[in-house]
Parts: structure tokens; C-alpha cells; sequence
């Protein structure tokens, strides 16, 4: 049994994404190659093949990959596919965006967004917004997987066997013209891996208002998220969303402040280790999944945890 | 040009799931059905398209049971033109689906594909994808902005990292994300008018695309239940908390 990973980075670093789905490989046995197509990727590659469990990995670099062109990946996992019983990439926008293209290119159905492994044929998914897991098993020969990142430790970087192979591939003319990327800049750590997660939902009524968001996510180091209803009213970008549509965040601490809950919201956050609601409605659905409830005006209580933090930060110094 | 959109019926966003007792499947007896969200985005975004003029006809594909025909009739409502619905056994995988999507393709020849990015039941993200690869179509993925100029269409895509613009050709496959734009609620007499819409109905059979599931479902289980924590007094309480008791700060 031979497992590839698509690896997934940005030219620069690898995203911890495919730390997670490594990590996920290993858990079915056998070798794992990683496959990473990029543009001055080098380094990088010799990177991945340091990392725990990784037997071998397979690079192009090529300006043609530079911007992960869906259509451009395809071509070269499936001139590759026959070695391998298994090919995972993380459920990212990334892996969603190539993964199913190699699925019905190869005749099988794609198993997506895993959170745990049965066997090399059995895995489990969530389905409805998490309100159900599927114990899934898998019909076809060959598997074809996308990883839910925050279900699955990263491996250490150290222990791979360090080979790393360049092939060719020529992928022709590109079908799709890629004009630019907007990425949202921030200081603070990545939403997705953040140890600390504060969001705002629409209780926070304005784009100026999530000023008191940030200033708490300042003070604990911490990511900041919003609910749907926040970032479809404008306050924040959409990169911001944690839910069932938006990111699925796993942080040690969540502080979701002016959400009521609802289930698409819920199914981004609710494997949080502790949760805590801050919400003016004593009735909002948040509260039955929050460790720590408080019913308050946001616009008092944000401000007075503000001093109290600050009270903290200042016992400790 | 054709705008070809699909919709799945799927248990209303609203309702909450219940897992059956016996881990055969969710509850869908006298559970209220809608449209999947994002399907509404992409039946909204082809009215747009077409009230601007370069779009002549919007074709609504569901694939399903009998019932999906409810389905078609309410995009017929919002303004699309007519229906097809293929038959088939409610839980058609992607992967199927795409299979018929190209098909219906071959005969319809749309200019353009709109669909919705995941649906939120089996939440697969996958069909838009799967149909782009097997019709050779480029691929527009998560759009939350399609301008169409001319034979080129400029998509802005919703990455993990932020926004993304690519520019395709048509044909081309988009799958629309909820921040597309907001679908308008068909007015009674659309509703009335939508009662005359021609449906057309055949069964996956009929294509010749085999419908049979690949992934068997071993289990429907309930996830593990969070228990309800407790309300604290105070800010400073709440610090206190998660100082001390949780010690996450």
C-alpha cells in the first residue's frame, strides 16, 4: 500500500494543512510520497521531506503551478495515480478546489472532509453541518481523500527519509488566466491553528465596532473570527467565517461574542476544547454549548474584559 | 447562450437534524424541504445574467425523486425558464451527478454552468468540480463575483486566504458561494406563472448513467454532545474561570 499527499504551501512556507494530512496518512499505514507543484519550491520540497513518516518526495517546479491552478494539478496526480492505493490532500480551498477533478477523472467517488480513520477503507465525515457523522466505506479500488486538518495532529518535522525526486510534466496551454490574489494581511496567528479564537457575530452591529474584537484578540494573542451573519453585513472579510461554510476551527479557547448560534455557525467551532458566549439574549442557542456563558451587553462586557486582562497581564509582569 | 443551473432539494437550513435511532440515516419524515442554499445563489446569479442581457434562456436541472419537481418550481418562481428533472433514487453521489450533468450538457449545450458550492446535507463540495473535469470546461470555483464580458467571464473566488480573480473562457463550470449576492423571493404571480413552466422529466437510466453508490453508509451517528457549562456573574468571574478552573489563559 502506497498513500501520495498533495501538498499544500504557498511557494514560501508549507501551510501546517499538510502537516495535519500527513499525519492523517500515516494513520493507514504504508508509504507516504508527497507530491508539491510550485514555482522555486526547492526548498520547500526538501522541507516536506524531512517531516515524520514521509518516504519520498515528487516535485515540479514550474511557473505553470505558481497559483495552484486546479486544472493544471489534475493532470499531473493522475499521471502518477496508478502507484498509490490512497491520494489525500487537507479539505482546504485548495484540496476542495483539485481533488474532485482527480476523483472522476479516476472513476471513484471522493470521500470528503475526513475527521478520523476506521480502516483503509472506512472513514468518518461529518454530515449536515456536523449535526451527524458518517461512518463511510469506501467501494472503489482507490481512494480519493480530502483531510479535515483540525481533526488530525501535525507530524514532527524531523524524521522523514529525505528523498525528494523532480519530475517532468508538460501540462500545455493553462485554460484559466489567473489576474491576482487579495490576501488578508494580520499579525495575529492563522484562524485556523490559532490556540485562542475570539469572534464577533452581528451583536457587534458595525464594521467600527469589531475595534473591541480585535483590541481582546490583542491582548490574548489570539485569531479573530465572525459568525456569517457578520461578514454578510460587511463587518469583517469572508476570510474571517468560521462555520459550516467558512473555516472549522479547533482552538483551546473560543470566545464567541453577539452570536446567537446557529447551526452553520456551531458546526465550525463546537469541537472547541472551552467555549465561551457572551451574549445579551440569555435565550440564544450558543448557550447550550458554552462552558462559560454570560449574559451582558457586549458593548460593557468587552471593554470590562479588556481591564481584567489587563489587571492579569499586569499581576503576572 | 443557455445558463444551466442545478438545484438539490435538501431538509430545510433551519430544521434541526436527527440522527435515526437505528444509525440507518437522518430523520426526513414531515421534515420541511427547500431549495440548498447556494443553489439559490446560482438560480439568482443566472436571472442577473440574463436581465442583463446576455443570457436568452435559464435551464433548472434537479436530480431526484418526484419530489424535486417542487424544487425546479421554485427557481421557475424566481424567474428561470423551464425544468429537467432526472429520476433517480434521492442520494445520488457526486460523482453520478456530474456523470448526468454532462450529459444533459451534450444536448442542452449551455454556455454556462452555475451551481451551488456545497450542499448541506452531504456537505461534499464536489459536483461543480467533477462536472468541469469530465466536460473539459474550466472551472470556477467558490465564486462570490462573475462578470461576463463578451466570451469571457472574470470570477472572484473566496480562498481560505482571502479573494482570488481569475478570468475563463465559455463555456466554463462555477460553483457560487452564499456571498454571491442575495436570491430574491418569487412574487405570486411569478408563482402562479411558474404552475405553466414546462418540466422535463427522464430517469438516470434513460441517459445510461449508472447511479450506484459507490460509498456505503456503515453508520449515522450522533456526534458527542457538549454539556451545557455554566453562566457566570461578571466580567471578572469569567477571568477567574478561565484562569484558574480552565486555565486556558
Amino acid at each position: 500500500m502506497s498513500i501520495l499527499v498533495i501538498a499544500e504551501h504557498n511557494n514560501i512556507e508549507v501551510k501546517s494543512s499538510t502537516l495535519n494530512t500527513i499525519s492523517a496518512a500515516s494513520k493507514l499505514g504504508g508509504e507516504i510520497e508527497v507530491l508539491v507543484l510550485g514555482s522555486n519550491i526547492d526548498n520547500i520540497s526538501k522541507e516536506i521531506s524531512s517531516y515524520q513518516h514521509v518516504s519520498k518526495v515528487i516535485f515540479i517546479d514550474s511557473e505553470k503551478f505558481e497559483n495552484a491552478i486546479a486544472e493544471n494539478i489534475e493532470p499531473v496526480i493522475l499521471s502518477l495515480a496508478e502507484k498509490y492505493s490512497h491520494i489525500l490532500a487537507p479539505a482546504t480551498t485548495f484540496g476542495k478546489n483539485v481533488m474532485p477533478r482527480v476523483a472522476v477523472k479516476l472513476d471513484v467517488a471522493q470521500i470528503s472532509d475526513i475527521v478520523n480513520i476506521e480502516s483503509e477503507d472506512t472513514f468518518i465525515r461529518p454530515i449536515y453541518a456536523g449535526n451527524a457523522l458518517a461512518t463511510v466505506k469506501s467501494k472503489d479500488t482507490k481512494k480519493v481523500i480530502t483531510v479535515r486538518p483540525t481533526s488530525f495532529d501535525v507530524v514532527a518535522k524531523e524524521g522523514g527519509a529525505g528523498i525528494v525526486e523532480q519530475i517532468n510534466f508538460d501540462i500545455g496551454e493553462s485554460k484559466v488566466e489567473f489576474i491576482d490574489r487579495e490576501e488578508s494581511k494580520s499579525d495575529r496567528p492563522e484562524l485556523s491553528t490559532a490556540r485562542i479564537v475570539v469572534s464577533g457575530g452581528r451583536g457587534l452591529q458595525s464594521a467600527e465596532n469589531f475595534k473591541l474584537i480585535s483590541d481582546i484578540a490583542d491582548k490574548l494573542n489570539a485569531a479573530i473570527g465572525a459568525s456569517r451573519a457578520a461578514v454578510d453585513a460587511g463587518y469583517v472579510s469572508n476570510d474571517y467565517q468560521v462555520g459550516q461554510t467558512g473555516k472549522v476551527v479547533v482552538p483551546d479557547l473560543y470566545i464567541a461574542v453577539g452570536i446567537s448560534g446557529a447551526i452553520q455557525h456551531l458546526a465550525g467551532m463546537k469541537e472547541s476544547k472551552i467555549i465561551v458566549a457572551i451574549n445579551k439574549d440569555e435565550e440564544a442557542p450558543i448557550f447550550n454549548i458554552a462552558d462559560y456563558g454570560l449574559t451582558a451587553d457586549l458593548f460593557e462586557a468587552l471593554p470590562a474584559l479588556s481591564t481584567e486582562l489587563d489587571k492579569l497581564n499586569s499581576i503576572e509582569k | 447562450m443557455k445558463i444551466l443551473v442545478t438545484v438539490k432539494r435538501v431538509i430545510d437550513y433551519n430544521v434541526q437534524v436527527r440522527v435515526k435511532a437505528d444509525g440507518s440515516g437522518v430523520e426526513k419524515e414531515n421534515v420541511k424541504m427547500s431549495m440548498n442554499p447556494p443553489d439559490e445563489n446560482a438560480v439568482e446569479e443566472a436571472l442577473r445574467i440574463k436581465e442583463a442581457g446576455k443570457a436568452d434562456e435559464i435551464i433548472i436541472l434537479s436530480i431526484g425523486e418526484e419530489k424535486c419537481q417542487e424544487t425546479i418550481r421554485t427557481a421557475l418562481a424566481m424567474g428561470a425558464d423551464r425544468g429537467i428533472l432526472i429520476k433517480a433514487s434521492d442520494d445520488v453521489e457526486p460523482l453520478a451527478v456530474s456523470k448526468i450533468v454532462s450529459k444533459v450538457v451534450e444536448t442542452e449545450q449551455p454556455g454556462l454552468i452555475l451551481m451551488g458550492k456545497q450542499a448541506i446535507d452531504d456537505d461534499s463540495n464536489q459536483t461543480a468540480q467533477m462536472t468541469s473535469a469530465l466536460l473539459g470546461w474550466p472551472q470556477a470555483t467558490f465564486a462570490s463575483k462573475i462578470e461576463i464580458e463578451g466570451n469571457i467571464g472574470t470570477v472572484t473566488r473566496e480562498i481560505d486566504e482571502g479573494l482570488e480573480r481569475i478570468k475563463v473562457n465559455i463555456p466554463f463550470v462555477a460553483s457560487c458561494d452564499l456571498r454571491l449576492n442575495e436570491p430574491r423571493y418569487a412574487s405570486l404571480p411569478n408563482i402562479m406563472k411558474a404552475k405553466k413552466k414546462p418540466i422535463d422529466i427522464k430517469s438516470a437510466e434513460e441517459l445510461g448513467v449508472d447511479v450506484s453508490p459507490r460509498i456505503e453508509h456503515v453508520k449515522i451517528s450522533e456526534p458527542p454532545t457538549r454539556q451545557k457549562g455554566v453562566m457566570v456573574a461578571d466580567v471578572a468571574e469569567l477571568v477567574q474561570k478561565l484562569k484558574y478552573e480552565a486555565k486556558v489563559i
